[in-house]
């Protein structure tokens, strides 16, 4: 098996200036971030969403509450998987009624796991408006799903993988594409 | 005409009866042994070379189903007895809970016809002691007795009543039967699979007190002593069974007791879902077998006996609870038995040969010895051959056994009945 | 930890790991059972067989709401089985049912030991929803679930089970859980209905035949349904069962002021249970049926996707 070969897209600088961007891009857009909520999708969108969140309330002393979605049991691809992933818990401590929502992930690419994002939050309740913020938006959609708030946009091929690698889980910060030689 | 002669030699002659164990050579003429000795020369003979073999009697056993006439299916007396043969057994008593019953002469001789045209070791036919087994009148014993059997008995369950007993054993003394006892205490018993005990507790299943066999053994022996007939208790599992057998013996009571195989390798801890591991009585805790083990050494038993319970596939592929009762194990017994007995050290190679040979004999009242005049009834084994046993290379029709790929040391290697050899290895 | 078990056919194979996981697993679940929308489509396409061989009606519908908030399909066996009853082999039934694709059998038996013979036979997962007098898996995870949200552990607890343990698959797949938390757990009943045996099956367990021996200290307090339908030996008259093992305020009263009252269901109000004990602050009654949900959803979804593995392809 060839080896894969990673160019750095983002340093850890660059991944800190960008999410502290996406979060000013976000009060500015949405009036002082009033009245809005940040829903982190499972793994890297809840510590995306918690810095957001930080950016906000040092921007406009509001506070902004975060939710977290768990996909897995919205996902289309179960029945080709091998085997079911482990299930994590959804835990959204407000209601979503009437609510502007922004959903926050790491990559954005088919629009797949977004897809499954929405369909969980609507078993939730009727949310006012949903936006999505993502980090990277690595292109190749596969459903009508486009982001409201990009970090940086990468043109990439379909079989190549891009990395995100974050303080809270992965140690650093650091974004990364992997590509075939 | 001149008799078709068969010289063994080489062999190693173990004959409790006559308490010999040594080298020695046996010459048969047509069914019957002529001369026994140390390197003997018969012209003309045809020579079997028993070298590093064990020439015995012929194996008995006390205690086996061949399911002929009524479940063809599960056995026949030629499918049975060509198992038998396999198992070094010369003779094999078959129980009467056919369909129909052998309950009368009728049954015995379709029986004994059976075997004369198909079987390959003699059958001596057990009789039905009430009518049907049902537990109310008497069979026709009497009948029975001049058609061929050799014992009565209502096996499957006990004589249902102690009044019942009585009469059979009063009966049974006069025409000088046995009276082979299933006993079992039926509520008790209480629709239990399995003994119970820490094993039946942990997967729920249904337990058989030790006491539900005890308590009937108790009874059998007081009615035994209320009417002096012969009594053999069948397929012993139980320490306190023992006990009583061994009590009655040192009364001189003619009681004699069988174990089986199964009872004394495996434990109630081998218990799983799988019905080959069900059978009645059940297989005992490790103390009960231990018991069972020191009895076969001691004398406390009087002989090994396989119980071969044949069974359809189908009939025993169902859940444990509806499974019916029983093993096959002819194949198996003479290895268990030197597993058990004489590789573990707990008893001389000429005790395991009597609990096959003079041990049943004695409960049937015939003699097993390898002497002039005697029939040639002989098993050739080994002690020491390697093999594996496979369920689905067995002579019976059934695969109902909890052995299937066990490996053993020892074996049968050859079975001769009437002065031929019926069966041989193939090494 | 992962889930490495293709059938759920008892607790007693499980590891404090595993069961740790399951529970975790559950937990994901309980927070759907709060949702106004409930219904998933998490398992649409995938169908379940129910195939209760013993009458059952708490324990089916919940395996069917189960599937259903899942989006599985559920198809329904219900016949009777007992043991002297002829006709088609559980071997040929079971055989049929697979015949039809389900991607999981759900199987209630009289017999013990049911769904481990189907296990070996089928190709596909088995979950035992009680069988015979063996275990209740299931059962024995929602009860755990629930003593872990009243208690917020599941370390260490003195457990006391009464009413009828010898006949009492509850009981036995509760003793499998809890002890290998550390549980401390303290069988009481009528003398018939308590194996010597039993606590041999774990550690730190014991026989108590005396009620006020039996209460204090504990944690838990279960109490079992008194199955008289699956008594074979003589029955002992109600009255004295009440005078002697009801669970009556007084009696509860003997166990830790925050003790659970736990009741695998149906209750027989005024047999076993005093109705003051069924309704007080202390009953999980309820909290057990709505948690047996979760951790039947769990486990459909756990058991329908075959063998766990950790790779899973690049979200998008």
């Amino acid at each position: 098996m060839p080896t894969r070969e990673k160019t750095q897209l983002l340093s850890a600088a660059q991944t800190g200036r960008t999410i502290e961007r996406l979060g000013h891009e976000i009060v500015e857009k949405t009036g002082e971030a009033h009245g809005i909520a940040l829903i982190g999708i499972r793994r890297r969108g809840v510590p995306l969403a918690q810095r957001l969140a930080g950016t906000v309330r040092a921007a406009t002393a509001a506070e902004a509450p975060i939710g977290i979605l768990d996909i897995t049991l919205y996902r289309d691809d179960l029945s080709l998987a091998s085997a079911h992933p482990v299930v994590q818990s959804t835990e959204i401590p407000f209601s979503v009624d009437g609510r502007d929502l922004i959903l926050v992930d790491d990559v954005l690419f088919t629009g797949r796991t977004i897809r499954a994002a929405i369909n969980g939050l609507f078993d939730l309740g009727r949310p006012r408006r949903v936006q999505l913020c993502v980090l990277v938006d690595r292109g190749h959609r596969e459903l009508p799903i486009e982001a409201a708030y990009v970090g940086r946009r990468v043109e990439t091929r379909p079989e190549d993988l891009v990395e995100v690698h974050l303080k809270e889980i992965d140690g650093e910060d650091r974004v990364l594409l992997e590509r075939m030689p | 005409m001149e008799e078709r002669m068969l010289l063994i030699h080489n062999g190693r002659i173990v004959d409790p009866a006559r308490t010999f164990d040594g080298p020695a050579d046996v010459l048969i003429e047509g069914d019957r042994i002529a001369r026994v000795g140390p390197k003997l020369d018969a012209p003309g003979a045809q020579r079997f070379d028993a070298s590093g073999l064990v020439v015995a009697p012929g194996f008995i056993d006390l205690h086996c189903h061949l399911r002929e006439p009524g479940n063809e299916p599960a056995e026949t007396i030629e499918t049975g007895t060509r198992a038998a043969a396999r198992g070094g057994f010369t003779a094999v008593c078959c129980m009467p809970n056919t369909q129909p019953v052998n309950d009368n002469a009728a049954v015995t001789r379709f029986i004994l016809d059976r075997a004369a045209a198909s079987a390959s070791v003699r059958v001596w036919p057990i009789g039905a002691a009430s009518h049907g087994s049902m537990g109310e009148g008497l069979a026709e014993i009497a009948a029975m007795k001049d058609a061929g059997i050799v014992a009565v008995t209502d096996d499957g369950k006990p004589i249902a009543t102690a009044k019942l007993l009585r009469h059979v054993m009063e009966y049974a003394r006069s025409l000088d039967l046995p009276v082979i006892e299933h006993s079992e205490d039926a509520s008790l018993f209480a629709g239990g699979v399995m003994r119970e005990g820490p094993t039946s507790v942990r997967l729920g299943l249904r337990g058989i007190p030790a006491a539900a066999e005890s308590i009937c053994v108790a009874r059998d022996v007081q009615i035994c002593t209320l009417t002096g007939a012969r009594l053999h208790v069948a397929h012993m599992s139980a320490k306190e069974s023992l006990d009583l057998v061994r009590d009655a013996k040192r009364r001189g009571l003619p009681v004699t007791c069988e174990v089986t195989p199964h009872h004394f390798t495996l434990t109630d801890e081998d218990v799983t879902y799988d019905s080959r591991y069900k059978m009645n009585p059940p297989l005992a805790s490790r103390d009960h077998r231990d018991a069972l083990l020191t009895g076969l050494a001691d004398g406390g038993v009087d002989a090994i006996a396989t119980d071969h319970a044949p069974h359809t596939q189908a009939s025993k592929d169902v859940e444990f609870d509806r499974a019916p009762f029983g093993v096959t194990g002819f194949e198996t017994a003479l290895s268990l038995a030197l597993e058990a007995l004489v590789h573990s050290g707990r008893a001389p190679l000429s005790r395991l040969v009597e609990l096959f040979t003079s041990g049943p004999a004695r409960v049937l009242r015939k003699t097993r010895t390898i002497a002039a005049g005697e029939p040639a009834d002989l098993t050739l084994f080994s002690t020491e051959h390697r093999w594996t046993f496979r369920a689905a290379d067995s002579a019976s029709k059934s695969r109902n056994t909890p052995f299937d790929g066990r490996e053993f040391r020892g074996a049968p290697m050859a079975t001769i009945v009437a002065g031929r050899v019926v069966w041989q290895r193939e090494t | 930890m992962s889930f490495t078990f293709r059938h759920l056919l008892g607790t007693e194979a499980l590891s404090r790991d595993e069961i740790t996981f399951l529970l975790d697993q559950s937990r994901a679940f309980q927070g759907i059972q709060k949702q106004p929308l409930k219904k998933l489509a998490t398992l649409r396409g995938k169908s379940a067989v129910l195939a209760f061989f013993e009458t059952s009606t708490r324990t089916r519908i919940s395996f069917a709401t189960a599937a259903a908030r899942l989006g599985a399909d559920t198809m329904n066996l219900q016949a009777e089985s007992s043991s002297t009853q002829k006709g088609e082999s559980l071997v040929d039934t079971v055989r049929t049912l697979e015949a039809m694709k389900p991607d999981v059998i759900v199987i209630r038996h009289a017999a013990s030991g049911a769904p481990h013979f189907v296990a070996e036979r089928l190709g596909i997962p088995v979950i035992n929803a009680g069988d015979g007098l063996h275990e209740h898996p299931s059962q024995g995870l929602l009860d755990a679930l629930t003593i872990s949200d009243r208690l917020g552990r599941l370390d260490d607890l003195n457990v006391t089970i009464v009413g009828d343990i010898r006949h009492s698959r509850v009981a036995r797949s509760n003793i499998h859980v809890l002890s290998k938390f550390g549980g401390r757990i303290t069988l009481c009943g009528p003398a018939m209905w308590l194996p010597a045996e039993m606590p041999g099956m774990a550690p730190n367990m014991r026989i108590e035949p005396c009620i006020t021996q039996a209460l204090p200290g504990a944690n838990v307090v279960m109490v079992l349904r008194v199955q008289t339908e699956r008594l074979r030996e003589p029955s002992l008259p109600p009255d004295e069962y009440i005078r002697l093992y009801q669970m009556t305020p007084a009696r509860l009263a003997l166990a830790r002021p925050d003790a659970v009252l736990m009741h695998p269901g149906p209750m027989i109000r005024g047999l076993e249970i005093d109705p003051a004990v069924a309704d007080s602050p202390q009953s999980t009654v309820l909290e057990q049926v709505t948690n047996g949900v979760a951790v039947r959803m769990a486990l459909l979804y756990l058991l329908t996707g075959g063998a766990p593995s950790a790779a899973t392809p690049q979200a998008g």
